[in-house]
């Protein structure tokens, strides 16, 4: 009763917060904090799911109204929980590091750009780009798309294990972003470097500005994509890809068939990064090679890990701490630390303003989201929510039991 | 009726080293053993029998179906399951978790089953979840139902790969040294219940083992091999006081032994 009461205060709290100070990072994340204290409060399923649903149906989208960013900031996030979730598949589940992920994100992203933009005129003559509606029709092609490549992708290293897997997944990555460079001749499919642009957006009812719509739509395929990990790890698919993250060999020798096993984790990951892929090229409008690097997948990797390898709230909340941190915090922090330059504030008798221009504070932001990460992976290496072995079952199969030995003494 | 599972001219090579060589081996019911002093290739001839390698030469037959090329999950969907010598259970997951992975290439669900969540895949997975649990009763593992696999005391997780095996369905159970550091008593506990297993599941099994004891008490059969070749064959008493077979555990007088790699 005192938890429920506290968690409905917390959010009530929190919103009042972001309207007084709308344009205050910090009340925006006591508004996030608010959200995870409402998932891990000790209230009735109902009161959690009703709180949760008034906070990302309701609320959120008010708070977008009052500071448009907050929303494109929950909107990245949602992208980016997606893309963990599909990663945490390969990488948590089956156990199979890939470092070319957003390789997926890449394709999804590009069979949209290039059939929703002009671009496609350059290959087949005319006729493009396609009815803005067709949009819908492409989340389902680009899961498709991306999906197969991911098979694609899976056959040469099944037999690869840890590091080597890695490193040709590495490879992965980075041939399809040299591609996606490059393909601008002998015909120009993906424009090279120069990048798509415009990307068509779908058809929206008047009056609902595309923020807000970016928003649910990202949203719903989250709220999916949850739905989809949740089912297949609590399925004899699930058990089988944790057995092969487990112990390969054994897992075969108990009937799992490795290849096929293997496969569906590469294509289930893949296909969530490839939906998301479409829905970013449409809410960028434009995308190049750079928004795939390297350094994405690993991103996507930090928050696996950062949120606990294998499970699906870690997942989220590690996509929700890394975006927060890039987006917001970080910012706000190289902010800060300027605006105390600019003031010529002293330390320890030093002025900041005579600090040389190589120890500005915007660099710092990568090394402090280092430190960060070494911090978590010395003091917490399971992760923000570490993945709970199933113990509910443990009643269902008591009960069993129990209702067995009733059965055998009544005759 | 054709025997049950046969193996013909088995022969592996690594490299220059001849594991097995032209090992002929059958059996059809009860609880067979294959004895023999470190490095004779016992559990090479377990590995090929079960698809981990392939033999160089020779047939494996099982109900008449030859093994020889299939992968290790196609040989268990037919029958043939094992355990490991050095436990390899899936240390992360619970007791029954492992056992219900035993259970994976009976299950007739697919991807969409799994994901549409219709009434038939709640009936299946509950079944799964029961006969899991009669499974684990069976190895007096019931209470550990939850527990992590990895946790779990040696002698639990040499039970645990037993039932995870039984999962499969097998009428073939491999098991390989499965009362290793288990005291005399413990092992005659296990044998007991692999007795009963026979019995009631109309089992065949076929023991690596170290433990005479055990080995002479249990078996219907027992098999010797010795450099990769088989040296005697027959019921316990007989082998026992083989020539051939006291030779290859203790020396002939006079004689020394080259030292030989474990496998």
């Amino acid at each position: 009763m005192i938890h429920g009461v506290a968690a409905v205060a917390a959010v009530a709290l929190s919103v009042a917060l972001v309207t007084v100070f709308p344009r205050s990072i910090l009340v925006f994340l006591i508004f996030q904090l608010s959200l995870l204290f409402v998932y891990v409060a000790r209230i009735p399923t109902w009161l959690r799911a009703g709180l949760l649903g008034l906070a990302l149906l309701v609320l959120m989208p008010l708070i977008g109204f009052v500071n448009g960013y907050y929303l494109e900031v929950a909107t990245q996030v949602g992208i980016f929980a997606a893309l963990a979730l599909g990663l945490n598949i390969v990488v948590g589940l089956a156990g199979l590091l890939d470092l070319g992920y957003v390789a997926f994100f890449a394709v999804g992203a590009y069979s949209w750009a290039i059939f929703g933009s002009p671009q496609a005129n350059l290959i087949f003559g005319g006729g493009f780009p396609l009815a803005p509606g067709w949009f819908y029709v492409f989340l389902f092609v680009g899961l498709g798309v991306a999906a197969l490549t991911g098979v694609l992708l899976g056959l040469p290293v099944l037999r690869l294990r840890g590091d080597y897997l890695a490193i040709v997944t590495l490879g992965f990555g980075e041939v399809i972003r040299v591609l996606a460079n490059n393909l601008d001749k002998p015909i120009n499919l993906t424009n090279g470097p120069k990048g798509i642009t415009p990307i068509g957006r779908p058809p929206l009812p008047a009056g609902v500005p595309y923020s807000e719509a970016f928003y649910f739509l990202v949203l719903l395929i989250v709220v999916v994509v949850i739905l989809v990990n949740r089912r297949l790890e609590d399925s004899h698919i699930g058990r089988a890809w944790e057995a092969i993250r487990e112990d390969e060999v054994a897992a075969q020798a108990m009937g799992v068939p490795l290849v096929r096993a293997k496969l569906l984790a590469f294509a289930c990951g893949a296909s969530f990064a490839g939906v998301m892929g479409v829905v970013f090229s449409a809410k960028q409008v434009f995308i190049n090679p750079e928004s795939f690097t390297f350094l994405e997948s690993i991103g996507v990797l930090a928050m696996v890990i950062l949120g606990g390898m294998g499970s699906i709230p870690g997942a989220v909340v590690g996509a929700t701490v890394v975006t927060v941190l890039n987006l917001q915090v970080l910012k706000g922090f190289s902010l800060w630390l300027n605006e105390l330059k600019n003031a010529g504030v002293t330390v320890l008798g030093y002025s900041l303003a005579n600090l040389p221009t190589q120890l500005e504070p915007a660099k710092y932001e990568r090394m402090v989201f280092g430190i960060i990460l070494v911090l978590m992976m010395i003091f917490r290496p399971q992760g923000i929510f570490p993945a709970r072995r199933r113990q509910r079952e443990l009643a269902q199969v008591q009960v069993q039991k129990e209702q067995v030995a009733v059965a055998g003494a009544e005759p | 009726m054709t025997t049950l599972f046969e193996a013909r001219g088995i022969t592996k090579r690594f490299g220059g080293l001849v594991a097995i060589n032209r090992v002929d081996y059958a059996l059809d019911r009860g609880i067979s053993s294959i004895i023999g002093p470190n490095g004779a290739g016992k559990t090479t001839l377990f590995n090929v029998f079960t698809g981990l390698y392939e033999p160089d030469g020779g047939e494996v037959t099982f109900r008449g179906r030859s093994l020889v090329g299939l992968r290790p999950d196609q040989i268990t969907a037919l029958g043939v399951c094992r355990t490991f010598q050095n436990i390899r259970l899936f240390a992360n997951m619970t007791a029954i978790e492992n056992v219900l992975v035993g259970m994976h290439s009976r299950v007739r669900l697919g991807l969409w089953d799994a994901l549409s969540h219709r009434p038939r895949f709640h009936e299946v997975e509950r079944g799964l979840w029961r006969r899991g649990g009669e499974l684990l009763d069976r190895v007096g593992l019931h209470a550990k139902a939850n527990e992590v696999a990895r946790n779990l005391p040696y002698g639990e997780q040499r039970r645990l790969e037993l039932a995870r095996a039984l999962a499969s369905e097998p009428s073939l159970l491999l098991l390989d040294e499965p009362t290793a550091g288990m005291t005399q008593g413990e092992a005659s506990d296990l044998m007991g219940l692999l007795r009963r297993l026979v019995v009631d599941l109309d089992l065949a099994i076929l023991l690596i083992e170290h433990n005479m004891r055990v080995v002479m008490e249990v078996s219907d059969r027992v098999t010797v091999l010795d450099h990769g070749e088989k040296i005697a064959e027959g019921v316990p008493r007989d082998v026992q006081g083989d020539a051939r077979v006291i030779e290859a555990y203790l020396g002939r007088r006079g004689t020394t032994r080259s030292p030989r790699a474990t496998p």
